[in-house]
């Protein structure tokens, strides 16, 4: 059996596509070089497909549009949800005429040249853990990913962790470590400050260090400059 | 079905031991049937508070493992009706506890006895957490000092998350500070921490406020509950304390320095 010297399958490959919504190919360079510009990197070689979907019947001259894109280093492949003599004059440019058809539906994203996927963050609201009674000592209590509220206190040898902020309605004796995977804008808020070490994002301060005025006082701890700045928690 | 409750403390020499002969002792002379089981496998001790050293035979051990039964393991005060005592093994080590054993036997008492009082070993080891597993109630034995207080909290941190009540998601378990060795005097010099600060830091109901006394130590050394000494101050404030254990709301004594009188000053105190 002799040796087979290709073999052809289908495959999917993700590649961006360029929304065109206008044929004023200037000014496509123009903001185009921008972009490219932000993340050079990114842009080179890539393979790019050309979306018609909002030029409805408007002639393009994909001769030029394809040797902007050559210009800007991209590698116009092919067009997609063109008109039947859009697609004509795409295939006359050496240009894939592809199917494409169900996002054509969907509104193009806002920002004209945007071939770049963006991710979305959804926000969700993650409810604080709340520990009802006095933390003791040796416990050790750990908010992952959200506030802390202790309704009692934080003994002496007692720690609570948290990712957000930790309130705590009675004396903080023990440990108390909030924005624990680096969040400068955390703070600790306690109705009596007494404790053996308080950390914010990193920064910390033992027993020693806060032996000040608001030693045994309602306080809020939070990170100032890399270091700790204790305020009074004010009476309304 | 009888009440189970544990007399501990996490630290040493707090007074666990006289605490659980003058508790007990005291709920059986008010006519409930009650048993003190020593935990301290291998450090007995409670048969020498209660004066029953030389009647011990078999011990909770023993009835672990089957080599005796209850009824003979038990024995009965003679001082007080009602009142039952099951020594420890002291040739034994903490281990010998098994947590099925130990739930066996204290599931056959619980038929028969209204009360039964878990003398826990010092530590959180083995044995404290064995004594402590089974409980309804707790009562912390707390001295007036920081290391007291402070093993005191992280034993009140284990009762709520290790005892079977906590683990089995049931209501939790009670629990009772008992203040024992309390000098109003060294308070007063700023010596000891006062009856405020302790529950300041512990934040649970207060039991009771044993003074220091020197009741306590001849109560030890003869072999007699200190509760049976209803003349003593620290006598009756276990006396007191049993009260409050039962229900009744009784004010708090000796918690003050005593001013001593005329004749007091003249002959001594």
């Amino acid at each position: 059996m002799s040796e087979q010297t290709f073999e052809l399958k289908g495959n999917l490959f993700t590649l961006s596509v360029l929304h065109l919504f206008s044929v004023d190919i200037i000014q496509l360079r123009k903001d185009l070089d921008e972009k490219i510009s932000q993340a050079p990197k990114f842009f080179i070689g890539a393979p790019i497909v050309i979306n018609l979907a909002k030029l409805q019947d408007s002639n393009v001259d994909f001769a030029v549009l394809k040797q902007t894109l050559v210009d800007l280093q991209l590698n116009p492949v092919g067009v997609c949800n063109g008109t039947e003599s859009q697609n004509g004059d795409a295939k006359k440019a050496k240009l894939s005429v592809l199917n494409y058809s169900k996002d054509s539906a969907k509104p193009a994203p806002s920002s004209s040249t945007n071939a770049e996927v963006v991710e979305v963050e959804k926000e969700v609201y993650l409810p604080p853990q709340i520990v009802q009674a006095t933390v003791r000592s040796g416990q050790q209590i750990y908010a992952k990913n959200r506030d802390l509220i202790v309704l009692g206190a934080v003994s002496h040898g007692a720690e609570v962790i948290a990712d957000g902020n930790i309130h705590i309605y009675g004396t903080l004796r023990g440990r108390a470590i909030a924005g624990a995977q680096g969040y400068e804008e955390a703070a600790i808020y306690c109705q009596r400050l007494e404790a053996e070490l308080v950390s914010i994002n990193g920064s910390y301060w033992i027993s020693d260090s806060l032996q000040g005025e608001l030693w045994g006082q309602a306080a809020q701890v939070k990170q100032k400059n890399d270091s700790l700045e204790i305020t009074a928690l004010v009476k309304g | 079905m009888a009440k189970i409750i544990v007399v501990t403390s996490g630290k040493g020499g707090v007074g666990k031991t006289t605490s659980s002969a003058a508790i007990g002792t005291g709920l059986a002379l008010k006519g409930y049937k009650t048993a003190i089981i020593d935990f301290d496998i291998g450090l007995r001790n409670l048969d020498l508070i209660m004066g029953c050293e030389r009647r011990v035979v078999y011990d909770f051990v023993n009835v672990i493992n089957g080599e005796a039964n209850l009824n003979q393991a038990l024995i009965k005060d003679k001082r007080v009706d009602k009142l039952f005592i099951l020594p420890a093994s002291q040739t034994r080590d903490k281990d010998a506890l098994t947590r099925d054993g130990v739930e066996r036997v204290l599931n056959e008492m619980k038929e028969s006895f209204d009360y039964i009082i878990c003398d826990s070993p010092a530590g959180i080891e083995a044995g404290a957490m064995m004594a402590l597993y089974f409980a309804d109630e707790a009562i912390v034995a707390t001295n007036p000092e920081v290391s007291s207080v402070r093993d005191s909290d992280r034993i009140l941190g284990i009762l709520q998350s290790k005892s079977k009540r906590a683990e089995q998601g049931l209501e939790p378990v009670k629990e009772h500070l008992l203040l024992t060795r309390y000098n109003p005097e060294r308070v007063a010099n700023g010596e000891m921490l006062s009856v405020e600060d302790v529950q300041d830091i512990l934040a649970i109901d207060l039991l009771g406020v044993i003074p220091e006394s020197k009741a306590v130590l001849n109560a030890s050394n003869s072999g007699q509950p200190v509760v049976l000494d209803s003349e003593s101050d620290a006598g009756q404030a276990y006396n007191d304390a049993i009260n409050r254990l039962l229900g009744e709301i009784v004010d708090f004594r000796f918690l003050n320095v005593e001013k001593k009188g005329l004749l007091k000053r003249i002959f001594g105190g």
